[in-house]
């Protein structure tokens, strides 16, 4: 492209394309797709079906904030539903049959959760394993060590101040709402104000380039895996709270809907690109939309055809965007 | 590879060859297998009893059918996590097709046709479209799965029509989906192995831009590959359809995983451009047969997915060690 057409693009270039990024195209869909469905029925946009459905939204969005950073990196990590399941278990195993107070028992299955993470991140750093690969061995794994440990066998009658965690309310707000709040906003200083966050941009487009201007590549990754089993393990604390019991099966396929919503968000499977606004809309849009088409009268499973559907065209659209502005990266 | 044969005298060539016999995945799958069924043969010599092995074989025989197509996709550099619910689509198809009083050679060649059309179109999202095959295929299994559950409800599939069971037919004595395993396998190996299309797939998955430069379309080698899994898919799916006489419509659990690990497994690698097709069948047979052996040597089932991940762990790292030898004696 010659200088006399950059100029002459860049005089062109009309306001409404320049703040046509994934996040804006979203956020429109997402407005656009809540106002037909709010004119369908009535059960919709009322405040308590949507703190209901925030209640629901937790734990996927708790993981998709890590996935994000994880990505970012041109990393992917499918082992989390297996690592929830772990810690359920963990939780219900250490209580119950080892008789650890509920809080110890909750201290544990978190400390082995984020073990998990941190194993994947040491094998990817340190022994090179590609992300992909590591992650859907300790995907078998990390399920399978929960259904040996537990034998199919599930544990309930957890103490009643446990449930306040995942169905209690705090300001008539469910309690797990603030925490995953709280933890939208660490994540989104973190990856747009720090220099850790900036880096993980860099990895993401140049690995090698990366590691030559000094950034520490490894202990980075290491601590992105290592969050991400964290929150997992979180997400199966709250999980457990909220359906009040434990079973080896618990967050099966939630690797899918996590990376469905962080995708969907606009962060490239390719690395470099991604920003936490983009996953924050990409999972409430999935929940929302999961949540409006059942109360319109779909069916539940029909649904999911809508999310992967409106995974594929908004990923054409971005795409159709960029190379309308020929800003292709 | 030049400057070590050069450097490593006359001697080299033939050292070589003979450790690529032996030292191949292949050969390591067929040695862990034979050392599988002597072990657990003789603490429980009902292991290797023929009734075990034809169902371990049996039964496991469409996954290595479909993990000849998988590793042909992650060859070529692509990856499909839809495939599982594919194929649990194609199976109801089927089976609905011969209940509804069709010729059983339609509804055995109409799932075929389907798969190919399906992931053809998502080899051409992938190849022209630029959408990462990790993402194409995501949002496929949500539209497949969500498509089948809502129009079958799950409801099992009866009254299937006599001569239906392509996969409980024995030809002299051999259970048919032997015979498309063994088959497939070799020609699917053969194929890559000397047809120039086949020889692409490595190209493409090797470097991408390296295969453009010497002439080779990835666009339509991408787009060709993935038609050609959704064949094999069709293929797998006629055989777990036409194995009980029954076809629930709903997708196989954990199907995709237990395809994607037996190429894995089968030293295809992920990142692209290496692996065989043969590798990922032996090492289809190789998890069916740990699966099996948990029972005979008193191991509750339950432990299954977890030695399912240390195989895969074992088997990632035994590669990279074989790289590393091989890289320091470069």
């Amino acid at each position: 492209m010659a200088i006399t057409d950059v100029i002459q693009s860049e005089r062109r270039r009309p306001a409404l394309s320049h703040w046509l990024h994934h996040e804006v195209v979203l956020a429109l869909i997402l407005v656009l797709s809540l106002l037909v469905l709010a004119t369908q029925t009535d059960r919709f946009l009322t405040t308590e079906n949507l703190l209901n459905q925030g209640r629901l939204m937790a734990e996927v969005g708790l993981v998709a904030l890590p996935m994000t950073f994880i990505i970012i990196t041109a990393g992917i990590d499918l082992s989390v539903g297996s690592i929830l399941g772990l810690t359920a278990i963990i939780l219900g195993v250490s209580w119950k049959n080892l008789g650890l107070p509920l809080g110890a028992a909750i201290f544990v299955a978190m400390s082995v959760g984020t073990f998990a993470g941190f194993v994947n991140g040491w094998f990817i750093t340190r022994v090179n394993v590609p992300p992909l690969i590591m992650t859907l061995a300790t995907l078998a794994l990390y399920r399978g060590l929960a259904e040996g440990t537990s034998q199919a066998r599930s544990v309930r009658g957890y103490p009643e101040w446990f449930f306040e965690l995942g169905q209690g309310e705090i300001l008539g707000v469910p309690t797990q709402l603030w925490i995953l709040c709280l933890a939208i906003i660490v994540a989104w200083l973190l990856l747009a104000y720090t220099a850790f966050g900036r880096s993980l941009y860099a990895i993401g487009h140049n690995e090698t380039g990366a590691r030559f201007s000094g950034i520490p590549v490894d202990r980075y990754k290491m601590i992105i895996y290592t969050a991400s089993g964290f929150m997992a393990s979180l997400a199966g604390c709250i999980f457990v709270s909220r359906v009040s019991t434990t079973r080896s099966d618990m967050g099966t396929g939630l690797e899918l809907d996590v990376i469905a919503a962080v995708v969907l968000g606009g962060t490239s499977i390719f690395g470099g690109v991604g920003t936490i606004a983009g996953t924050v809309l990409g999972f409430i849009m999935i929940q929302l939309l999961k949540n409006g088409l059942s109360l319109t009268g779909v069916k539940g499973d029909a649904t999911i055809i809508v999310i992967g559907s409106v995974l594929i065209l908004s990923i054409l659209l971005t795409n159709f965007i960029q190379h309308r502005r020929g800003d292709s990266e | 590879m030049t400057a070590a044969i050069l450097a490593g005298g006359r001697s080299e060539p033939r050292w070589r060859s003979i450790q690529r016999v032996f030292g191949g995945q292949e050969t390591i799958l067929l040695l862990c297998l034979i050392a599988l069924f002597v072990i657990v043969g003789s603490i429980n010599p009902r292991y290797v009893a023929e009734r075990n092995l034809s169902s371990i074989f049996l039964g496991n025989a469409y996954i290595a059918v479909a993990a000849i197509g998988m590793s042909m996709v992650i060859i070529s550099g692509n990856i499909d996590i839809s495939v599982g619910s594919l194929i649990g689509v194609l199976a109801t198809i089927s089976g609905s097709l011969a209940v509804g009083g069709y010729p059983i050679i339609v509804s055995w060649m109409v799932p075929l046709v389907v798969g190919a059309l399906v992931t053809a179109f998502m080899g051409f999202l992938v190849a022209y479209l630029r959408i990462p095959s990790i993402v194409v295929s995501l949002g496929m299994l949500s539209i497949l799965k969500g498509g089948l559950i809502s129009i079958t409800a799950g409801a099992w599939i009866t009254d299937l029509p006599a001569g239906y069971g392509l996969a409980q037919m024995r030809p002299f004595g051999i259970p048919m989906p032997i015979y498309f395993m063994v088959l497939l396998t070799a020609a699917a190996a053969l194929w890559m192995r000397y047809s120039s299309t086949g020889r692409s797939i490595y190209a493409v998955g090797g470097n991408a831009e390296a295969a453009r430069l010497s002439g080779i379309s990835s666009k339509r080698t991408i787009m060709t590959v993935f038609a050609i899994h959704g064949v094999f898919a069709g293929i797998a799916s006629v055989l777990f359809a036409t194995q009980l006489s029954v076809i629930q419509s709903t997708v196989p659990p954990n199907l995709e995983l237990t395809i994607i690990t037996a190429s894995v497994v089968g030293g295809v690698s992920i990142l692209g451009g290496i692996g065989t097709v043969i590798g990922s069948t032996l090492a289809a047979i190789l998890l069916a047969a740990i699966g099996s052996s948990l029972i005979f040597i008193n191991v509750s089932p339950y432990w299954l997915r977890a030695v399912q991940g240390v195989l895969i762990l074992l088997t990632v790292l035994a590669d990279l060690w074989r790289r590393r030898r091989q890289m320091s004696r470069r």
